[in-house]
């Protein structure tokens, strides 16, 4: 669509007074609304917190919290590093430089974002165990016949956990990272290359000062993954924060005091926002021109297949070899046993229906508050604005688990009001609307990924240069009307992302959805993990199979939306 | 229609669509009972069908693994829930003291269920026993075993057990406590804790498992997965695994007796079901289910007289332990406090 051509169109439609100004004065109240409903789980949270004896909290300051501090702050760190060097290492690769086999390893490197953490602890602890693939090979090699013989370092350790965690969840800085490299800082680089630099000095002075602010908001968002995983950790053994947390409330029916780990886990979101903000900062470019891709340097030879060797490295790690181990062990469950139940297929279902509403309403949702700050930019509500959108953020970093019980009470409050107005007015028994049917599930996935959306759409607009709205506002646009005719356009490969990240995670959501969904009702997540619970986890393959494959599509769709047009039309 | 209107009008169809599938929750019926377990359906589902067959009451479940008591409770009384079952004893007596439950007198649980498995007010019922044994490498040679051997140095590095918070171990704790003292069992924590050959995770199956991988020599862990493992199909992995393990069942110093768990359920407090959610129960004490229990979850029946799985009757009888279940819950924060305390999980 171009906009000049649209713009003349506004000038000439009449709107009525009234409805004009509600339509520009709607947002920020919205906006304060999904704010609340992601505070409302955390300040029942707080008030729960409150309710704890303060010998508990003795205990816990004693001999949880800084032991489980230390072991998370390690993790971060270590997470950190990796996906920060895998991602934007990657991303200069497939954008820098031309080799064979670069389109496809420009969207396989995304692929691990199919893998939920769980899946890919599960399936090394398999591949790494004495019994397992590796070190029997291995074994072979050395001619060793006892597992006695060869000890391998056990996965089950932090260090195990951190590089499991940092080859799943790299492709969220890659993701944002690749973006800016390949729209934003083309003529800027090549700018560079006229004035004499060499392609490394290019990366090192002027690229990766220039993605600076891709790497924090892809590297934030991979380090709260890490920091509310509940899987992976606790499988391999590593006593985080949200494992203490989950312990506490578990084991010792603590909740007041799982509460008080949960909010001083906030802390930490807190200072990892501050980080990612402290990145973004004095970075604000607007795109004025049609995006150009840099033109790549062709390798050949042994530098070529160099590139081929360290790009496809990461894709092997996080996903082609767990899938390829899903893949052997489903053969050999069916081969077994003859068959899939067709609960898998009923879950699947479930799965996809139930991603796909919350995909949409997350989306909605998100473009309101992003759009809620960007119309109250330089107004007095600004810093609302602002508050809102970070507020909105703060269910991301919260583990499932945690969140989800903090809704219990919100949900039951709502459940109430909601019985007594229909049974007043339409004679309906009251029973639970929310609770114990999929709203609530969309309603926890709304409130865990709005971060996802806020967050995109947020980074989306701020490249459509404000003078557009001047433009439309001066020839009698409302709000509403400006943000469907201009922006939302201009937005779309922004609002791609943002629904398909949403969706691959909904998909994989597992601690929320076990504990509000409703009866008789699984997700592939929840089906997987009952067959683990039933101590049968490699009959588990299957669902975690499918949950691979399910998250396969909107993954490399993700890959496609990524490209930005003119890099795929130019010859 | 301009271009940007389309996905809106798409986007108002979705909406419509899955609205209808969103809202309302189920309706039920008469004829059903619905089933909060923390306990995963699949296993006793076998069961459900069955009384299902008998009576014509369809048995609605959801698996809430944690929460389940803060679920109920939020619930309140629009809540559809009729019984409520767990896995550990710990759990149950939760569930009572948070007011979910309701008190049931049945002639057929009370004459089913021994007195020391079930509350006297008809509070909560135990329905199936685990018992908590040690897995040996089948090269090594023991017949008896302490709990509290555990600790003995000559296991150093030798020793395999899931995570010391979960509740399975939580409850083992509880009752050294309980037998030993305070004191005496932070000792023993230590010493088990300095004989791990590995970190304190995973599930109990993987005790066996890594026993087979050469990783431990030793380990605690249930023993109706031995069952499950043993009978498992010739050639698949759980097969090798129990294969490659005997099991002994250790006894406390101070009583002679193996520690166990139970299964067990209560009829919640505002069930819509009352009569059906009675019924279940007095089904799940039938010779039949107890049979079914003992026969396809390997789990220790807590009915005397019902006929033992053969692999589980191997293990010789069973001499429980003499301590009373809500004795054993009673110390499980003090044991799960002391977990932390040693840095067992580190």
């Amino acid at each position: 669509m171009s906009i000049p051509a649209s713009l003349p169109a506004l000038a000439s439609r009449p709107a009525a007074p009234s409805r004009h100004r509600i339509l520009n004065a709607i947002w920020l109240p919205l906006a304060v609304l999904a704010a609340a409903t992601v505070l409302a789980p955390l300040l029942s949270l707080a008030w729960s917190a409150l309710q704890g004896s303060p010998g508990l909290w003795l205990h816990l300051a004693e001999h949880v919290l800084p032991r489980a501090l230390s072991n998370t702050l390690a993790l971060l760190l270590g997470v950190g590093i990796i996906v920060i060097l895998l991602g934007t290492g990657a991303a200069w690769l497939v954008t820098a430089y031309d080799f064979p086999g670069r389109r496809i390893l420009g969207w396989a490197l995304l692929l691990p974002l199919a893998v939920p953490t769980y899946i890919i602890a599960f399936s090394y602890l398999d591949i790494l165990h004495p019994l397992g693939p590796v070190p029997s090979a291995l074994r072979w090699l050395l001619g060793i016949d006892s597992p006695r013989g060869l000890r391998l370092p056990d996965v089950r350790s932090l260090g195990g956990c951190i590089l499991v965690l940092g080859f799943v969840l790299y492709p969220y800085v890659y993701l944002t990272t690749r973006v800016m490299f390949q729209s934003q800082a083309a003529s800027l680089l090549e700018a560079a290359r006229t004035l004499g630099a060499g392609r490394t000095e290019v990366f090192w002075r002027v690229a990766l000062p220039l993605a600076r602010p891709a790497i924090a908001i892809g590297a934030s968002l991979a380090l709260l993954e890490a920091l509310n995983d509940i899987g992976a950790s606790e499988f391999l053994g590593v006593q985080t924060l949200t494992v203490s947390v989950y312990t506490t409330w578990i084991t010792r029916s603590d909740l007041p005091g799982a509460a008080q780990i949960a909010l001083s886990m906030l802390a930490l979101v807190l200072a990892l926002i501050l980080v990612e903000r402290q990145g973004r900062k004095r970075q604000r470019y607007s795109l004025t021109q049609r995006p150009r891709p840099l033109q790549p340097l062709r390798l050949r030879g042994g530098r070529a297949l160099l590139a081929l060797i360290l790009g496809w490295i990461p894709v092997v790690v996080g996903f082609l070899a767990p899938a390829a181990y899903l893949v052997e062990a489903t053969a050999k469950r069916l081969h077994l046993v003859g068959g899939v139940s067709a609960q898998l297929l009923a879950s699947l279902q479930n799965t996809v229906v139930l991603a796909l509403t919350a995909t949409l309403v997350t989306v909605l949702a998100g473009l309101v508050v992003a759009w809620a700050v960007r119309s109250a930019r330089h107004r007095r509500q600004a810093r609302l604005g602002a508050a809102c959108a970070r507020a909105a953020s703060l269910g991301y970093a919260v583990p499932g688990t945690v969140l989800a019980i903090g809704l219990l009470t919100p949900l039951a409050v709502v459940d109430d009001v909601i019985g007594h107005v229909l049974s007043a007015l339409f004679d309906i028994p009251p029973q639970l609307w929310l609770m114990g049917s999929m709203s609530a599930l969309v309603l926890v996935y709304l409130l865990r990924f709005l971060a996802i959306t806020v967050g995109g759409i947020e980074a989306g607009l701020a490249r459509i240069p404000v003078s557009l709205d001047f433009a439309a506002r001066s020839l009698g646009e409302n709000s509403a009307g400006m943000l469907r005719r201009i922006h939302l356009p201009l937005l779309r490969p922004a609002l791609a992302g943002a629904a398909l990240l949403v969706f691959v995670d909904a998909m994989k959501e597992l601690p929320a959805t076990l504990l509000l969904r409703p009866m008789n009702f699984d997700t592939l997540a929840t089906w997987l993990y009952a067959e683990a619970a039933r101590g049968t986890y490699e009959e588990g393959a299957v669902a975690a199979l499918a949950i691979v494959l399910a998250g396969l599509l909107p993954v490399v769709l993700l890959a496609r939306a990524g490209q930005p047009t003119s890099a795929r039309s130019s010859p | 229609m301009t271009h940007s209107q389309r996905p809106l009008m798409r986007t108002t169809c979705l909406l419509a669509a899955t609205g209808a599938m969103l809202f309302g929750s189920q309706a039920f019926a008469v004829g059903e009972v619905s089933l909060y377990t923390t306990r995963e359906p699949g296993l006793i589902q076998p069961l459900l069908d069955d009384f299902n067959q008998q009576t014509g009451i369809k048995v609605n479940t959801v698996f809430v693994k944690d929460g389940l008591a803060e679920r109920v409770k939020a619930e309140g009384d629009k809540s559809p829930a009729d019984v409520l079952m767990t896995v550990d004893i710990g759990n149950l007596l939760d569930l009572v003291e948070q007011g979910v439950t309701q008190p049931v007198k049945s002639q057929v649980l009370e004459s089913a269920i021994p007195a020391n498995l079930r509350s006297d007010k008809g509070d909560w019922y135990a329905l199936s026993l685990r018992d908590r044994v040690l897995y040996v490498d089948k090269d090594q040679k023991i017949t008896e075993f302490t709990y509290e051997e555990l600790a003995d140095p000559k296991w150093k590095g030798k020793v395999c057990i899931r995570s010391g918070q979960h509740p399975y171990n939580t409850a083992l704790i509880a009752a050294m406590i309980a037998h030993d003292g305070a004191e005496a069992t932070e000792q023993w924590l230590r010493g088990v804790k300095a004989n791990l050959a590995r970190k304190a995770t995973g599930g109990d199956r993987e005790v066996a498992r890594d026993i087979l991988g050469g990783i431990c020599d030793i380990g605690i862990a249930n023993a109706y997965y031995v069952g499950r493992m043993k009978n498992s199909p010739e050639g698949s992995d759980a097969r090798q695994w129990g294969d490659a393990i005997n099991v002994v069942r250790p006894t406390f110093k101070q009583s002679g007796g193996t520690h166990v768990n139970v299964t067990g359920a209560a009829v919640a407090r505002h069930a819509p079901n009352a009569n059906n959610a009675l019924k279940l129960l007095e089904y799940l004490v039938s010779d039949q289910a107890q049979s079914l229990y003992a026969k396809a979850n390997y789990e220790y029946p807590v009915k005397a007289g019902v006929e033992l799985d053969p692999v589980v009757a191997s293990f010789g009888t069973l001499t429980a332990d003499s301590l009373s279940l809500p004795e054993i819950a009673r110390y499980r924060k003090q044991a799960s406090e002391l977990v932390d305390k040693v840095g067992f999980n580190d």
